[in-house]
């Protein structure tokens, strides 16, 4: 622990770690010092001067180095002009004086200089509200300026930086929070001053404008309605907005965000999610996240909404009953007995996927989890240990990120493992080709698609790497799928188990496995017990299948198939899919937004969501559906309270022992403070106060040592000459259901492409920007062709769901 | 009492009745046929003003629906562009709704303008056979503009209207 010190602020006596900001001092108290640039986040600058306070420190003899005292007191010497609190740090006896007459002063000038050039156009800026330039206003701001009113700047008011976020010159007030947030915490640099003095204006320096997807943060952090996001614009005015807690849906980071919805005319008045903030955890995603997280949700409100239960009759789906709907796929199911297969993906909360396995399991199927990865069992063996934060590692620590591109896969991931790394974690990123975090990286290692599991297991044999790895006080492996389909992703996992076991960096906080999954709760699929499938069409051929938050035959021609020699096709999910369309019946499920339920992050918290919109037609959560199924072929399931089956979770499955809905409700007390009545200290991030989730503990901290299954490595594929290894990666804003309808998005996810190394492409014939053919395994897709010289010669990358559809690395070719 | 001072009480009081008959105006308006004009500050239906181009003052801010003790107001905004433009500046309001059934004719919207774009009229002839009549929305409430080119939307000089709030001024009044 380090050194304690005592200062007196406004008469109370505070006790703070030494090195304390003033300002973080004064408002641990309790006492609010009005800031515009400095951010309890950020270095501080001491830019804006709005947190002038009197400053006094005891008075030291020159003679003897002795505090002098006065009538038994230290004696405290002012300095003769006010300091700003955000850079002064706080020392024994330093007396503080926030609110005397001196002070208010100097805060109330600051405030009316820096309305010289403000527009003051709160009425129709998306910040007002909320805003800490108005509140301050309100609070210091003299009713009347001595400047000179037509000396006031008319600067652009409209500029786009970039598609996601508008900048009104205007309003800046230069506190630089914005360029700060992207040089210091996302390491993107793309903004910065242009000009100086009055003249100074923001600027982006990236081609396309706002090059980096933390964007939607600096409008959070922004302390003026300067930056503010498309999304959002005219939106709606922040007081008229309800508040519900929820959790990201969109990767297996699972950020805490706060939901505000308001009633909207254009969707004909129903009530809508109008945007996605940010909510506090600390431990997940502090106060940040990501543009897809903040600009993706608009499937929810899509037209193609299933409303109503549909059973095909004479080829054409027509609408049913719930009953006779549930009948029919309850008959089908029970008849098929053995034939009875059910696929559902991580989309889903623990509470469906746990009723969906009770039903397989009870009614004799099988259950299948939709996922290109393998390894869930591994991270429930050596997961990362309760109580890890990645926010807490640095310096004698080490992290491995393996087969994942962190920053399109789970950008919060990417931007804690960076700040960990900043802070002296060694980082060691091991990928096939050149990825944003490796400049962030000590060590980088390249090997070729196919060499994962020999690449991990060279840390056996003695190198600097390894070493630096093996001695780590804490270690933590990050593994992902690029390059791998199921079978790949399971013997990497394996071998970056047996990795972390035999250096001993297992069964304790901030040591273990992470899984960069697919879908927010594939983990939590694991945990309940569902298991990805290499041969899905040969699994789900000639079978009665049930189908639950996924779109195999829009994903794949091959799955198409499969499902057309199906005996039975039973869809469940939230939109209109080409699996609905050949659907026997197809159930319309609540959106997380509609609904309660849990999720199990990467990391392996359990976290809480909340409904927020109303329910849509008569769709039903995907528990309650599973249940009424159930009951036609005479299981009984819970079908009405997801706290409920939580429960019977909870009592069923070791790892969630004695959780429940309370528990994950639970909230402390965080550091920094925010969204409370100060959005000038934080931002407008709302405060947690519905729940930081808990943490599962992994099998080796309950046992203390596990054994950790060998998984076998498949041969490596070898393409012949004019043939490609076709490799899946990521990519973070795909055409994936959840992704495609943000419209705001749409210049950024593009259209299917491969990638190539220019001089293969060169070999084979195909130009660059051109369309291509690409076919493997009897499929045969165009994509663009794309150039990257950074990747080796053999290989042509296709993303995953971009229109080709590639579960694994395969043999093809390109025309 | 005497025995003719009801009768001489009565012709006093049917005197007066004939005084006031013969010689008094009378004060019924003949209503709806003639109307009694308001006073100044009479609080009727709300309207909608405009600018003398005929730009909508309304920027769909909805401080008026915030101000609104009885929740009467709903505003939705959108932007302008120079294509299609409805008010100067930015943002314009492209749902506005008054419930007349909740409203009080307090006047807080109007105080609460920043634009003095919403003014409660002189018009205090509301019925309705049906709620949703009720519901006054933005068409209703908009100022008529004397000629077709003052129609909102319209297009307008590219970078012509950048500011939407006007210059702040103390009040004169």
């Amino acid at each position: 622990m380090s050194k304690q010190v005592t200062i007196t602020i406004n008469g109370t006596q505070v006790t703070v770690p030494d090195g304390t900001l003033v300002v973080d001092a004064a408002k641990m108290a309790g006492i609010d010092i009005p800031v515009f640039c400095h951010h309890p986040k950020l270095e501080p600058v001491g830019m804006c001067r709005m947190c002038l306070v009197e400053i006094g420190r005891p008075m030291l003899d020159r003679n003897t180095g002795q505090v002098v005292m006065e009538n038994g007191q230290p004696k405290i010497q002012f300095m003769p002009k006010l300091e700003t609190a955000c850079t002064n740090r706080v020392s024994e006896g330093m007396v503080v004086m926030t609110t005397s007459d001196k002070a208010m002063d100097g805060q109330k000038g600051t405030v009316e200089f820096l309305l010289t050039s403000h527009p003051l156009d709160c009425p129709v800026c998306d910040k007002g509200g909320e805003c800490p330039l108005q509140n301050l206003t309100m609070q210091f701001g003299p009713g009347r300026s001595r400047f000179i009113y037509d000396e006031k700047l008319r600067l652009e008011k409209q500029v786009p930086l970039g598609e996601l976020i508008w900048l009104d010159r205007e309003r800046c007030i230069q506190c630089a929070r914005c360029i700060r947030f992207q040089d210091e915490i996302a390491g993107e640099a793309v903004l910065g001053f242009d000009e100086r003095g009055r003249n100074t204006q923001i600027v982006s320096l990236s081609d396309p404008g706002f090059d980096s997807v933390f964007s939607g943060n600096t409008t959070d952090i922004c302390p003026v309605g300067a930056l503010t996001t498309a999304d959002f614009r005219f939106g709606a005015r922040p007081w008229e907005l309800k508040a519900q807690a929820s959790i990201c849906t969109q990767c297996p980071v699972g950020c805490n965000t706060t939901l505000n919805t308001r009633r909207e005319a254009k969707a004909g008045g129903d009530i809508v999610v109008k945007r996605v903030m940010p909510r506090q955890n600390e431990e997940v995603n502090e106060i940040w996240l990501c543009d897809k997280g903040r600009f993706a949700h608009h499937y929810l409100e899509s037209k193609k909404r299933l409303t109503r239960p549909m059973i095909r009759k004479d080829g054409k789906p027509t609408r049913a009953s719930w009953d006779a709907a549930t009948k029919l796929a309850a008959d089908n199911f029970a008849k098929a007995k053995k034939d009875f297969v059910l696929l559902a993906s991580g989309r889903l909360s623990n509470e469906d996927l746990f009723n969906l396995k009770s039903l397989a399991d009870t009614a004799g199927g099988k259950a299948i989890l939709y996922s290109d990865m393998g390894g869930g069992e591994l991270t429930q063996l050596v997961g990362v240990g309760a109580g890890t934060n990645i926010g807490a590692m640095g310096k004698g620590d080490a992290i491995l990120v393996i087969a994942s591109d962190l920053y399109e896969e789970a950008p919060i991931w990417w931007l804690r493992v960076k700040q960990a790394a900043d802070r002296g974690a060694t980082l060691i990123v091991a990928n096939p080709r050149e990825t944003k975090l490796d400049r962030f990286a000590r060590y980088t290692i390249r090997y070729a698609y196919g060499d994962e599991v020999k690449t991990v297991s060279s840390f056996g044999k003695k190198s600097k790497i390894s070493d630096e790895f093996a001695k780590a006080k804490n270690a933590i492996v990050f593994f992902g799928s690029e390059g791998l389909g199921v079978n790949g992703v399971s013997a990497l996992a394996s071998s970056c188990a047996s990795l972390l076991k035999e250096s001993d960096h297992v069964g304790r906080p901030n040591n273990g496995l992470i899984g960069v999954w697919q879908r927010a709760n594939d983990q939590g699929a694991f945990e309940i017990g569902f298991r990805p499938e290499a041969n899905l069409a040969k699994a789900l051929k000639g079978r009665a299948v049930y189908i639950v938050g996924a779109d195999p035959a829009g994903d794949s021609p091959a799955l198409a198939k499969a499902l057309d020699g199906a005996k039975f096709v039973a869809v469940q999910d939230i939109l209109e899919t080409a699996t609905t369309e050949i659907a026997d019946v197809v159930f319309p499920a609540q959106a997380f937004t509609e609904r309660e339920g849990t999720y199990v992050s990467g990391e392996r918290r359990v976290q809480r969501f909340y409904a927020a919109v109303p329910v849509k037609g008569s769709s039903k959560p995907d528990f309650a559906i599973t249940s009424m199924i159930a009951k036609q072929m005479g299981i009984i399931l819970e079908g009405t309270s997801p706290s409920v089956v939580f429960d019977i979770l909870a009592n069923s499955i070791d790892a969630f022992n004695e959780l429940n809905y309370e528990r994950l409700a639970e909230v402390r007390g965080q550091w920094p403070i925010v969204g409370r009545g100060d959005l000038y200290y934080g931002g407008t991030t709302y405060e947690n106060t519905q729940g930081l989730g808990v943490q599962l503990v992994p099998m080796a901290q309950v046992m203390g040592t596990v054994r950790i299954p060998k998984v076998r490595k498949e041969a490596a594929l070898r393409p012949k000459e004019k043939e490609l290894l076709a490799v899946p990666v990521n990519k973070l804003y795909d055409l994936g259901a959840t992704v495609r309808s943000a419209e705001l998005l749409g210049g950024r996810i593009g259209e299917a492409t491969i990638f190539l190394h220019s001089s293969t492409a060169k070999k084979l014939g195909v130009e660059e920007g051109k369309p291509a053919k690409i076919s493997f395994g009897g499929v045969s897709v165009e994509a663009v062709v794309k150039f990257d010289d950074t990747i080796s010669t053999g290989v042509a990358l296709a993303p995953r769901s971009m229109g080709i559809p590639i579960r694994e690395p395969v043999v093809s070719k390109v025309k | 009492m005497g025995v003719f001072d009801p009768i001489i009480e009565l012709s006093r009081g049917l005197g007066e009745t004939l005084r006031s008959f013969l010689f008094e105006k009378t004060v019924t308006y003949q209503y709806p046929e003639e109307k009694r004009p308001v006073r100044p500050r009479f609080r009727g239906r709300h309207v909608l003003k405009r600018y003398d181009n005929g730009l909508e003052k309304c920027i769909g801010c909805s401080l008026c629906a915030a101000a609104c003790p009885a929740d009467a107001i709903f505003v939705e905004a959108s932007e302008n562009t120079d294509e299609k433009r409805f008010s100067p500046g930015e943002r314009y309001a492209s749902t506005y709704e008054i419930n007349m059934l909740r409203c009080i004719y307090c006047g807080f919207c109007e105080d609460a303008c920043p634009t003095e774009a919403i003014v409660l009229g002189d018009n205090y002839e509301l019925s309705f056979t049906d709620r949703k009549q009720a519901i006054y929305t933005k068409d209703l409430l908009l100022e008529p503009v004397p000629s077709e080119q003052m129609l909102t939307p319209r297009k307008v000089e590219p970078r012509a209207f950048t500011r939407s709030v006007p210059e702040m001024k103390d009040p004169t009044d």
